[in-house]
């Protein structure tokens, strides 16, 4: 397999241009003849289908979801960065593309990033054209924060529920489209499979959630906007849906699958309480712009907060990174945190996690200040914890939040699959080894928007309008597989639940391919993850039948999933023997304990094809090309 | 957290729940006995834990609706001892924490109940008429491309501040299930004034409040009698305030009608 990434020639700046002009269009009376199935409805999945919806196709959009708009982007929560410097502190797209780059440690691709950069003030004027109520200054005008990696205010926010109302913004561009006839939706709908004809995408395999109808759905293309795969570690701030079917089917049909590794685990969540735990729950990195994080100087230190007398305070990060401070990006807050508490140094009942202190900040602005910007993750976390944080500092430890990695895309968007596209947290580009904060909801919606509306046209224009009929063979043969798999599910009557699975599965990840790693426990996690697997096929517990709502079936299939999955994002940091960003290899670092990339061996997107569920998949290199910046050891201090 | 609090023993309580097959099925309240319920966990980790026996005996577990349980999707729903979202006012169901009761307590847990959600299956019901009011106007009819930049529209913070307010709305129904007469009044002023406030949505503001409001009615909710039931149990404070906007919009709309 040949890997293309299709980078148009000439300068970084001019390349997106250019490329639009090659492009092929298909003429707006032909529109109306190609159908574009879209799963997924978070901010990617969306905002695609109303603007491919406004072109003229006929668009298709599953979610598993009740409403579309219960997409997991609803609960972000900081805020959006695009490059329209109207703070005037020197942003520029320039900047933003190199923050970003250098954010996710020379891993990603320097011509995606400069068009997502490019891109980036398109959607604001998007947003606020629709009614999206962000922030605003009391001039009227747009106000921004800063977040994380970055030394200039180019966040764009709507208090602590950024993603909600920019998720809102989409479905109600996504909605007049379904007025107008223009969209189909199909709510609790889950895709199971993808169909190839002729070793191209054109169409899919869904089970309505409700009644567990199997049906088949023919489309021209195909777009993948189905999130991000967090969840394989069972707890992470994702929602409890969350999940990795859609693409890891589409990885099992041919679709490479990019850097599955790059995991990026957040610094500012609440801590684990009990086994109970179902979920975690972040609180914004927009809480580190005022909120300072330290631990106690002397290991044990289990006096409360209030008596640790100043001095006797490591605000380790204002120490150790007097540049960035609090606002290093997430890997190395994250790791930071890991290392105090490593140090026994870590605070609350289990000494997993360190404080995150308002009490300069209310000092210096007044509680009704820090309250208006904080309000609502101050009250999210006074719920969950019985605590006040306007009291006492909030206690945050490190928690699993957002997959860099995913289906591997050419600069079109286009999966190795011809016909298939990735959108969103699905697919793998742009970030590297590590996200930068506010930077997934720029990339989904600058995907679904601006981008894939111009590159998908391309595809189709080259392409007959004939349609491919779900009677076809290949349709069949797709849903007696998943009939098949569903019925093996439920046949198996074992003793122990999908949650029992899932559970031994995250705590395999979490020790072994979390925050740090190392060759020996990736390769006995390898081998743990494999005989689990081998388990769950013969030892998992259903109840009920495929024809009802039956939650646990879903639940039983989306966890099979992880198990390969799992697997695979193993080797994956088996394989990279570096540390960058987000992939912390133990064996890899300086001796100031910083992330050591190695350049000469590994400036490399690392695609996995599938060869079976139990033999070793094969490596295909995209190999990075670095012309407008510099790789450098990155250096927040 | 885990020792925090140390006086916080685990809690034995008594669960009543609805349990339905489907739609057309009849339903009826089960009784269950939950243990060691640590007051740390949530309402909804409460319900995993049942729900894990339940599957452990052969039994089949109880469908509910959760998602994001950090109270933003709108996804979870239940009706818990009479109210919606249960005792902890501005809070849903997946925010609640037992903490909130006691060893010994019974908690009834049902549905919500409106003509306009049929029952799927236990606590989950179909909120799809919900979608279809939204579909019905609450959009600002703007293609993807060729808008004005973004600061070329002003808005005074204390107007955009409000139509934030009105935009939190989640989505999830607490209103018409705590209603009486099941209207989703409040839900609808919610987006009706949000978009009534913004210069973006001036342009269809009347045609968007007839249009979603006629979508209401033909959707089985009953109509608003100012009981202001639906803000006391909204998990996120839409205010009556909203329904205030949304007469007057009305009002406004029918006089001057430019749908004809
Ligand atoms: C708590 C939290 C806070 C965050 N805060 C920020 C922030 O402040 N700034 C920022 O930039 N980023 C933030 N992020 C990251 C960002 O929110 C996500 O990366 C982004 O929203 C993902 O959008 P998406 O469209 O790719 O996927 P999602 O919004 O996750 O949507 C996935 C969609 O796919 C559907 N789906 C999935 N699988 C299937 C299937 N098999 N069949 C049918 N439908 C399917 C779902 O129903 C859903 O509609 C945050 C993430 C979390 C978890
Ligand atoms: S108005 Fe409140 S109760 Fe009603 S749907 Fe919206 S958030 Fe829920
Ligand atoms: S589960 Fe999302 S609001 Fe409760």
């Amino acid at each position: 397999m040949i890997l293309d990434s299709k980078i148009p020639d000439g300068p970084l700046a001019e390349k997106w241009e250019k490329h639009k002009f090659n492009v092929k269009l298909v003429n707006p009376a032909n529109k109306r003849k190609y159908d574009i199935i879209i799963v997924g409805s978070g901010l990617a999945g969306a905002s695609a289908a109303a603007t491919l919806a406004e072109l003229g196709y006929n668009v298709k959009v599953f979610s598993f979801h009740d409403s579309a708009r219960r997409a997991h982007s609803i609960a972000a929560q900081g805020g959006i960065n695009a490059a329209k410097n109207y703070q005037n502190d020197g942003d520029s797209v320039h900047r933003l593309f190199y923050d970003t780059i250098k954010g996710g440690d020379y891993r990603a691709r320097e011509a995606n990033v400069y068009r997502l950069a490019q891109v980036s003030v398109n959607i604001i004027d998007q947003c606020v054209a629709q009614g999206v109520p962000f922030a605003r200054e009391y001039g009227g005008l747009l106000a921004n924060r800063s977040f994380g990696g970055a030394q200039v205010s180019r966040t764009f926010y709507a208090r602590g529920q950024t993603g909600q109302q920019l998720l809102l913004g989409a479905y109600s561009a996504l909605n007049r489209q379904i007025a107008y006839g223009k969209v189909k939706m199909y709510p609790r709908t889950e895709m199971l499979d993808l169909v190839l004809v002729d070793g191209k995408a054109r169409g899919i395999v869904t089970r309505n959630l409700i009644t567990g109808h199997i049906e088949s759905h023919s489309a021209h293309a195909v777009i993948l906007a189905t999130g991000g795969y967090g969840n394989v570690f069972y707890l992470s701030t994702n929602a409890m849906g969350s999940n990795t079917t859609a693409i890891w089917r589409a990885h099992k049909k041919g679709a490479l699958f990019g850097n599955p590794c790059f995991t990026q685990i957040h610094p500012t969540c609440i801590p684990v309480s009990g086994d109970y735990q179902s979920k975690l729950t972040l609180m914004s990195e927009s809480l580190r712009n005022d909120g300072r994080v330290w631990v106690p100087k002397a290991k044990g230190d289990k006096r409360p907060p209030q008596n640790i007398p100043e001095d006797e305070r490591d605000y380790f990060l204002e120490r150790k990174y007097p540049a960035f401070g609090n606002l290093v990006p997430r890997d190395v807050a994250s790791r930071n945190a890991k290392q105090a508490c490593d140090e026994g140094r870590g605070v609350g009942s289990t000494g997993l996690a360190v404080y995150l202190d308002f009490a300069d900040a209310i000092k210096r602005d007044g509680l009704d200040k820090v309250s208006q910007k904080y309000g609502n993750l101050f009250d999210m976390y006074a719920k969950i914890t019985g605590e006040n944080p306007y009291e006492s500092p909030m206690r945050i430890y490190p928690a699993v939040h957002y997959t860099m990695g995913g289906l591997w895309v050419d600069y079109n968007l286009m999966t190795s699959i011809p016909g298939l596209y990735a959108a969103g947290e699905a697919n793998f580009s742009d970030h590297g080894a590590n996200r930068l904060g506010a930077s997934a909801l720029m990339q989904g919606l600058a995907d679904g928007y601006f981008v894939l509306p111009y590159t998908i046209g391309d595809y189709l224009a080259n392409m007959p309008a004939a349609k491919v009929s779900v009677d076809h063979p290949a349709f069949k043969e797709a849903e007696g597989a998943v009939r098949a798999d569903i019925q093996k599910l439920l046949s198996i009557n074992g003793t122990k639940t999908v949650d029992d699975f899932h559970k031994e599965l995250g705590h395999l990840m979490w020790d072994y391919c979390g925050m740090a790693r190392n060759a020996e426990g990736l390769t006995y996690a390898k081998g743990k993850i494999r005989e689990l697997r081998e388990e769950y096929w013969k030892n998992v517990k259903l109840v009920g039948v495929n024809e009802e709502f039956n939650q646990t079936l879903e639940k039983a299939g989306r966890v099979a999933d992880f198990l390969e999955l799992g697997e695979l994002m193993v080797t994956d940091a088996l394989n990279r023997n570096e540390s960058c960003g987000g992939h912390f290899r133990e064996e890899y670092q300086t001796p100031e304990n910083e992330a050591l990339r190695d350049d000469e061996n590994y400036t490399y997107v690392a695609a996995w094809e599938y060869t079976g569920s139990n033999s070793e998949p094969i490596l295909h290199k995209e190999e990075l090309q670095f012309e407008n910046v510099k790789l450098t050891q990155r250096s927040y201090k | 957290m885990a020792g925090n609090n140390p006086n916080s023993k685990p809690m034995n309580l008594t669960l009543k729940v609805w349990r339905q097959k489907n739609t057309n099925a009849s339903g009826q309240l089960v009784t269950y006995n939950v243990k060691d319920i640590s007051p740390e966990m949530s309402f909804l980790e409460m319900m995993d834990v049942l729900n894990e026996d339940l599957l452990r005996q052969g039994q089949d577990p109880i469908a509910f609706d959760h998602d994001c349980r950090e109270g933003i999707c709108g996804m979870c729903s239940l009706y818990i001892n009479g109210r919606a979202h249960g005792p902890e006012s501005g809070t849903t169901t997946c925010q609640l924490h037992m903490r909130k009761f006691s060893d010994g307590d019974t908690i009834v847990i049902e549905p919500w109940r409106a003509n306009a959600f049929p029952i799927h299956k236990d606590l989950s019901v179909d909120r799809s008429a919900l979608d279809r009011i939204q579909q019905a106007g609450g959009y600002v009819s703007v293609n993807t491309g060729g808008v004005p930049d973004a600061n070329e529209i002003p808005i005074p913070k204390s107007i955009a501040d409000k139509a934030f307010d009105a935009a939190t709305c989640i989505q999830c129904g607490a209103c018409v299930a705590a209603c009486k007469n099941a209207s989703a009044m409040l839900f609808l002023s919610a987006k009706v004034s949000q978009l009534a406030l913004l210069p973006q949505g001036q342009v269809e503001r009347k045609t968007r409040v007839e249009n979603m409001l006629a979508q209401h009615d033909e959707e089985g909710f009953g109509s608003c009698t100012n009981i202001g039931s639906c803000a006391a149990e909204c998990p996120v404070g839409i205010s009556l305030e909203n329904i205030a906007i949304l007469n007057r919009e009305y009002i406004v709309a029918k006089a001057t009608s430019e749908n004809v």
